[in-house]
């Protein structure tokens, strides 16, 4: 019985390969944009756990400088003779060929269990470390190490991308920082009897390891934007099979009906119905595992490259996934076809054996469902509201962003079939009335596409308005602060000595560039010295400021600093900053510092060199009407050689060329949902096509003609999608607005302006009616070449 | 005694309370007898065909049906009878639109664990269909569906065939040509017939002939 009942029911697969093919395309591109996403954060985390492990980040106590970014061995030494369980790690960078080498040095017999590459490495790393000096370096860089070092360099797949690890005393000379210490690891159990730490060392800072991830904590908002991002195209995926689900089952009714009253049981159906979609979603679940992996594989380098700039991450360019990824794929695809499939099954489950079998009738009836769906979207709407004014937090501001989107897709079939009511009562002919009446009539079977559509071109609008906004701002932000022609970065104090003699009387002023690396208000931080003038008063602009900003800076009496501090730290102008201990200022201005994931202190060059005496500026820019001249005079005085130059235009090219990269993965995505909401109306055309011969018949019949009908329905979906673009547009407006107002700032710590970009919006409204009428050109043809038997045959079956 | 229904009673919800179809029904049906059920439109004549085929419950009565009392099954024990006791040949044909006609014809056989080619060849054959096993349902005129809902139902060798306005969507001519086939293999086969028609002269053709107004039988 099960087999004939799933003969029959597989049978209507068969007959209607375009609407399997929807269900699997459907489900496949959901899944693949999905599991896309979770592929490419699954790589970063799974870099992120590599470094975190090698560093004992997440897992170990940590103490710190409590001011500048190392401590000299000493206090390890002291440390250790008190009992203390420490263990020290020096960090830094080293260039190997074009590539930045993060090398870590630590001492193997002190580091705490489970640091470092020793239980990583392979056989016997210690007496490596200790006898051999040999450096361990993830794969992508040990190449071109083992070029720049003298030591042995071995490849470990096991450390995370771009390191390098080997023992303290190597790497203290190989970064030509002896006697210095960043942190000390401390092992997990400590003698009771040990002494304070202000007695022994009250220099240092405990850091318990729960806040040590900073790079977790930093991405965390990037990934969770990715993931929004993935569920809404799985979103607008899930439309599409519920869309074609819905169909193929309201088709089925009467099969249904016919297999009940031949004896086979309401419970085995519906089972084998389940089954049945159980194995086409694993089918095309497999197909969308695959499909994300070749999408996540093309996006992770411009993925990597986005955490590089934004925050400083090392993530592989490989993709190397587990099979939990490949499961958890195939268990989106099921869960997804159940979520859209319930529905279905609950009608099918209530249907009474003797039910009306129309499918028809479905459609007709979806309008009943309109009035109900709106009140859902406006209950969204309120809750969208709530979240916006009321909630806190990254997840609040994305909950916030569906409750907009889904609400307005729900109370969008209303708006659509209150437009086209009221386009009706104007018509000004009968054939207008009828095409009015007759959309109105197609709006229930295309609702489901049409709010994939909408949702597709809101997303859309809003992010590309956000990012048109990032560009402008960040454009202008780039104006403000590379204000001098030529930047050159001297090799050490003597050559800037012979630099600045140089350069002094040439130029109408000299940047010197002073920066060291702290923690400020509990946040890893930089401090910058500005030599303050014309350059920095004129074109800096400040978010807050409580007036004379640049005196009290140039005097030393107040700091600058930048949004991301301000906002993560709550500090804001007339606040107080401690720079180094003993060091209180007042905050006089907040700056815009865009694309920088660190907070900023900005004071100026006289009180830096007072409290920074050790730090030495050895980058300067220079402000020149001749760039040119000035560059070629340097190289032929061979005061510099003409690496250490950059233009500011180049300078200009590479940030703009970061900021692009950036916003690659979201471009990309933001093109694949549009495309495939493209292909949900396409199908649904497609789909419904089949069932518009009845409603065409009587049209044909009382004088229009066949080429008429395909002409009328090409028209149907060029306005169906232009009622769409004027609601996406101010829906796409707000969802902007919040992912600049809201969503930013959460995750970035900046706000940006707003800017409207209407050529941008026409465009994309040319691309979606376009799309909308290559969609319909298919099926309007099919309905213009329909045999006019076809369309006789619906009368012929009536009486 | 292949079927003994008595005093069954039906009524359906309706805006101005209650409405009784089958007012105390009682009939009997022996193996092989054909019998024909007229009436005008809402006497109740559909009802009791769909309540002897397990299609629908009755709210008081018996129906016993080749030993088993029907009023008392769940479910599951009345999909078990329409496939293994009774066959329904329906108006609008109910055929699967996506099977061929050959898959159509075996069909209700295979869920009845009885499939048998030879035979539903034989009906094919007799039936007038055996140059359309390829084709799909829509392909087919109304009288030719009729047809193969005919042999589907006989294919299954049922004990009882209920047919529900058989030939109503069909021509005088096509009808009187349907219905003769039919009656002539159910009594090759020794099935009983329960038969629901407007036409006197279709029901004419039947063994016997009980007429039901307002929800009682006359």
């Amino acid at each position: 019985m099960i087999a004939a009942a799933g003969q029959a029911l597989w049978s209507h697969w068969r007959r209607n390969p375009l609407q399997l093919f929807t269900l699997v395309a459907g489900l496949a591109l959901a899944t693949a944009l999905w599991s896309g996403v979770q592929a490419l954060n699954a790589q970063a985390r799974m870099s992120y756990d590599a470094a975190a492990a090698l560093l004992g980040e997440g897992r170990f106590d940590q103490l710190v400088p409590r001011s500048g970014d190392t401590m000299p061995q000493d206090a390890f030494v002291r440390l250790r003779r008190a009992g203390w369980l420490v263990g020290p790690v020096i960090e830094g960078r080293l260039d190997a060929g074009d590539a930045p080498v993060r090398l870590v040095g630590i001492d193997p017999l002190t580091a705490p269990g489970g640091a470092g590459p020793i239980t990583q490495a392979g056989e016997a790393p210690l007496q490596s470390f200790l006898s051999e000096r040999v450096v361990f370096a993830h794969p992508d860089i040990a190449e071109a190490l083992a070029r720049s070092v003298t030591q042995r360099v071995v490849a470990d797949p096991g450390l995370a991308p771009g390191t390098a690890v080997t023992d303290i005393g190597v790497a203290q000379s190989l970064l030509d920082r002896p006697g210095e210490i960043s942190r000390l690891m401390l092992a997990e159990s400590q003698p009771r009897d040990r002494p304070a730490l202000d007695e022994i060392a009250p220099d240092l800072v405990l850091r318990p390891s729960q806040q040590s991830s900073d790079i977790g904590q930093l991405t965390g908002s990037f990934h969770l934007n990715l993931t929004a991002f993935g569920l809404l195209s799985f979103a607008v995926g899930i439309f599409i099979v519920h869309g074609a689900i819905g169909l193929a089952f309201e088709q089925r009714r009467g099969m249904v009906r016919t297999l009940r009253s031949l004896g086979v049981p309401l419970r085995y159906l519906v089972g084998v119905m389940a089954a049945e979609l159980a194995v086409i979603a694993l089918i095309a679940g497999g197909l969308g595992v695959v499909l994300g992996y070749l999408l996540a594989a093309a996006l992770l380098p411009d993925v990597a490259a986005t955490l590089e700039g934004l925050y400083g991450a090392q993530v592989s360019g490989a993709l190397s996934l587990a099979p939990s990824w490949w499961l958890s794929g195939l268990g989106i695809a099921l869960a997804g076809t159940g979520l859209a499939a319930s529905g279905a099954f609950w009608r099918i489950a209530r249907m009474p054996a003797l039910a009306n079998s129309d499918a028809r009738a479905w459609s007709m009836a979806a309008g009943k469902r309109h009035g109900l769906q709106a009140v859902a979207g406006a209950a969204l709407f309120g809750l969208s509201g709530g979240l916006v004014w009321l909630g806190t937090g990254l997840i609040a501001g994305f909950a916030g962003v569906a409750c907009l989107l889904f609400g307005a897709a729900l109370v969008f079939p209303l708006v659509l079939d209150r437009a086209l009511s009221m386009a009706e009562r104007r018509a000004s002919t009968v054939r207008w009335e009828w095409f009015w009446a007759d959309t109105r009539q197609q709006v229930p079977g295309l609702s489901l596409a049409l709010m994939a559509l909408l949702l597709a071109m809101a997303a859309n609008i809003g992010v590309s308005t956000m990012v048109s906004s990032f560009r402008l701002t960040f454009t202008g932000f780039l104006d403000q602060r590379l204000t001098a022609g030529l930047y050159v970065a001297t090799d050490d104090a003597a050559q800037a000595e012979a630099f600045l003699a140089f350069v002094e009387p040439r130029v109408d002023g000299v940047l010197p560039l002073l920066s060291t690396g702290t923690r400020l208000a509990g946040q890893k931080a930089e401090i910058l010295g500005l030599r303050v003038g014309p350059a920095y008063r004129d074109n800096w602009t400040f978010i807050a400021e409580d007036g004379a900003v640049w005196d009290r800076v140039a005097a030393g009496e107040a700091v600058i600093i930048n949004e991301q501090m301000a906002r993560r730290a709550d500090l804001w102008p007339g606040d107080r900053l401690t720079l180094v201990p003993g060091r209180e200022m007042p905050i006089a201005a907040v700056v815009s510092d865009y694309g920088n994931p660190s907070g900023q202190a900005v004071i100026g060059e006289a009180l830096f060199e007072a409290l920074f005496p050790e730090t030495r500026a050895t980058r300067f820019g220079l402000r020149t009407q001749t760039p040119d001249e000035l560059r070629e005079a340097l190289i032929d005085a061979g005061i510099v050689e003409e690496g250490q130059i950059t233009d500011q235009s180049v300078l200009k090219a590479f940030s703009m060329g970061v900021f692009e990269r950036t916003f690659t993965v979201t471009a990309a995505l933001n093109v694949l949902t549009l495309s495939v909401a493209g292909f949900a109306i396409l199908m649904s055309l497609l789909t419904l096509a089949g069932m518009r011969i009845p409603q065409l018949a009587p049209a044909r019949a009382l004088g229009l003609t066949r080429r008429e009908l395909g002409r009328l329905e090409l028209w149907r979906a060029v306005i169906l999608a232009a009622l769409t673009l004027v609601v996406a547009v101010p829906l796409g407006l707000a969802l902007a607005w919040m992912l600049l107002a809201i969503i930013n700032v959460e995750a970035f710590g900046w706000r940006l302006p707003m800017f409207l970009f209407p050529v941008d919006y026409a465009v994309l409204g040319a691309l979606a009616l376009c799309a909308a009428m290559a969609a319909a050109a298919w099926p309007a043809l099919r309905l213009a070449r329909t045999p006019p038997s076809h369309l006789l045959k619906v009368f012929a079956h009536e009486g | 005694m292949l079927l003994q229904i008595d005093t069954l009673t039906k009524s359906y919800a309706g805006p101005d309370g209650p409405t009784e179809v089958l007012r105390g029904v009682s009939l009997s049906l022996e193996a092989g007898e054909t019998l024909a059920l007229t009436g005008e439109s809402g006497s109740g004549k559909s009802t009791l065909l769909h309540l002897v085929g397990g299609l629908d419950t009755a709210d008081g009565g018996s129906i016993r049906l080749d030993g088993q009392e029907v009023t008392r099954l769940d479910d599951s024990g009345r999909a078990a009878l329409r496939r293994g006791t009774v066959g329904v040949v329906f108006q609008q044909f109910n055929l699967i639109p996506s099977l061929s006609v050959a898959a159509n014809i075996s069909f209700q056989a295979r869920l009845a664990g009885r499939a048998d080619q030879a035979r539903a060849d034989r009906l094919a054959d007799a039936l007038g269909l055996s140059a359309h096993l390829a084709k799909y349902p829509e392909q087919l005129s109304g009288g030719q569906q009729q047809r193969v809902a005919i042999a589907r139902t006989l294919a299954a060798r049922p004990r009882l065939v209920l047919a529900d306005e058989p030939t109503g969507n069909l021509d005088e001519t096509t009808a009187a040509v349907v219905i003769e086939e039919m009656l002539a293999l159910v009594h090759e086969t020794g099935a009983a017939l329960m038969m629901v028609t407007h036409s006197p002269a279709l029901a004419a053709r039947a063994g016997r002939r009980l007429h039901l107004r307002q929800g009682r039988l006359e």
